[in-house]
């Protein structure tokens, strides 16, 4: 203990309190602040880094899964469109079905009045000739057999026979 | 496993078969060696006490030089040679004496002659006390009063010298600033990336912050302790290692310097305390309030050890790794023979190489422990929180 105080020099501990501490206040504005303020903001820049990385990959997911639903939407919605246009293609399919159906009915019905009609007219027509052509045979029969009375009857007998052939 | 053990026992052969290269190395060491061998075997037969003695001045001159090596000096001495021919040569550089007494004193140290002469300096006598090799006041005659237990009397001026470690200190702090300095401005110029030689730091720098500071600061207050913590890690580190070179300037093994770094962590830990760090001084919460009295003179105590435990231990483990490696290399010349030479060599080389380690962990112990006293001072109310769980 004695040795170590009589090694212990007064000026040089002033001197080097005196050193030190100015040497501490030199480093901290040209060394120590300069050096760790450059590595923390390397060093937040490169947690920044490894954050928007993770953001980005989470960006990335969440696209995918978006991408996926608006996929999967997308389908649905094409099954649906598909399905209604297959009921619209039916309904169609069966509405001219049954409106050609029903058209062909009237048709049909129609030929068949006008048929009838001109069959109508036809008959009447024929019975129209005929009872005029009867009469002018009528009319010439009873002009030849007028002259003959015997032949007279005989004509009437024939025609009323033949009248109710007809 | 089977590499490794091929590595070290080629290792060991390469060691043993290189050992005589530095044994026989110098030719005239041989002859030396043999001659005192065959000397040895003389003094056994009639053993002429004028040689014993001469052995003996030689042991005690390089204990001697150890311990001159171990403190201060004045001028910056490299080497001297010449000895045996009596006309002795110091090769080195003088460096500027300044004192205080009863006014500035201001001289080379070459006016002491290597402590051989009374300087004079404004009608004062100075001289250099050869025990302890501090300058001491003195007359023209250069004498020096003991007391019975051989202490000088003489009184001491201020002596605020550029010494030898002075010299050494100025030279590590030119060095920091220029290395750190320019570490700070690559920064700027590399986009975030460090350059030149500062580089190899950085990891350390980020050791110091990382695994010494916030871990016993805390993050909260750790930044403004920073500047301290890695000045001080790179001020002991650079100046052990400094003195592990062949120039072995042995500044952190100085009590004044190492004294000097305590109290300045002591000051900030006092200056930058909490209200907490104070009530567990003087009022410890948690034990009985006559205990509280018992233990505030002890805790007090304990802020006063805890800077002095600080001193004591970086001087004292330089100071140890100091003696210890320059005695082996001292055995060397003791032993004077190739066996015991040769062994003092191994031993000193593997010292050199514990005594690299030795700098580099008594630098992360001081440090380590100055931000534990910092976190200390920095400390939150926990003890509390513990009580109320």
């Amino acid at each position: 203990m004695e040795q170590l105080l009589g090694q212990f020099s007064l000026g040089l501990f002033i001197l080097q309190i005196v050193l030190f501490v100015g040497l501490i206040l030199l480093l901290k504005k040209f060394a120590w602040k300069p050096i760790l303020d450059a590595v923390n903001e390397r060093e937040e820049g490169i947690k920044d880094a490894l954050l928007s990385a993770e953001n980005a990959k989470k960006e990335m997911m969440a696209l995918k899964s978006d991408n996926q639903k608006l996929l999967d939407e997308a389908r649905a919605e094409r099954d649906t469109m598909i399905k209604e246009a297959t009921a619209i293609k039916e309904k169609m399919i069966a509405d001219a079905k049954s409106e050609a159906q029903t058209q062909g009915a009237k048709m049909i019905e129609q030929a068949k009045a006008t048929i009838e009609s001109e069959k109508n007219n036809a008959v009447a027509e024929i019975k129209n000739q005929v009872s005029s052509l009867s009469l002018e045979i009528a009319e010439k029969l009873l002009k030849e057999e007028l002259s003959n009375k015997d032949s007279q009857t005989k004509l009437v007998e024939k025609m009323l026979a033949d009248v109710k052939l007809n | 496993m089977l590499i490794s053990r091929k590595t070290i026992q080629l290792f060991i052969a390469t060691v043993f078969a290189v050992l005589p290269v530095f044994t026989f190395a110098n030719a005239d060491t041989t002859h030396v060696a043999k001659a005192a061998h065959a000397e040895v075997v003389n003094h056994e037969g009639d053993a002429p006490k004028e040689v014993v003695s001469e052995e003996v001045k030689a042991q005690e001159e390089r204990a001697e030089f150890i311990q001159h090596h171990l403190l201060d000096s004045h001028d910056f001495h490299l080497f001297s040679y010449g000895k045996e021919s009596g006309h002795e040569k110091h090769v080195g550089f003088p460096l500027p004496v300044i004192l205080w007494e009863d006014g500035l004193h201001f001289f080379m140290s070459s006016e002491f002659h290597h402590g051989e002469a009374v300087a004079e300096s404004n009608g004062k006598y100075f001289a250099i006390n050869h025990h302890d090799g501090m300058v001491y006041n003195t007359d023209a005659k250069g004498t020096f009063n003991v007391d019975e237990k051989h202490h000088t009397t003489n009184t001491k001026p201020l002596d605020l010298s550029i010494t030898k470690n002075i010299v050494m200190i100025l030279f590590v702090a030119l060095l920091m600033f220029v290395m750190f300095r320019n570490l700070g401005k690559s920064y700027g110029k590399n986009g975030g990336i460090a350059t030149g030689a500062g580089r190899f730091f950085e990891p350390i720098i980020l050791y110091v912050r990382d695994e010494i500071a916030i871990p016993n600061i805390g993050e909260k207050h750790y930044k403004k302790y920073m500047s301290h913590l890695l000045t001080v890690f790179f001020f002991i580190w650079f100046l052990n290692m400094f003195g592990l070179t062949p120039l072995g300037v042995n500044v952190t093994g100085n009590i004044a310097i190492t004294a000097a770094l305590a109290i300045i962590t002591y000051l900030i830990t006092t200056f930058t305390a909490n209200k907490n760090y104070w009530g567990h001084i003087f009022w410890m919460p948690g034990v009985p309030p006559l205990m509280r009295i018992v233990l505030a003179p002890i805790e007090l105590l304990g802020t006063i050890i805890k800077p002095f435990s600080l001193t004591i231990r970086l001087y004292a483990n330089m100071v140890a790794g100091h003696i210890v490696l320059m005695s082996i290399i001292a055995m060397m010349y003791t032993f004077n023979n190739v066996a015991g030479s040769g062994f003092s060599f191994i031993l000193a080389f593997v010292l050199s190489i514990l005594e690299i380690l030795v700098a580099g962990l008594q630098a992360y112990i001081f440090t380590m422990l100055t931000a534990l006293y910092f976190g200390s001072a920095n400390e939150e109310h926990h003890h509390d929180e513990e009580a109320h769980h």
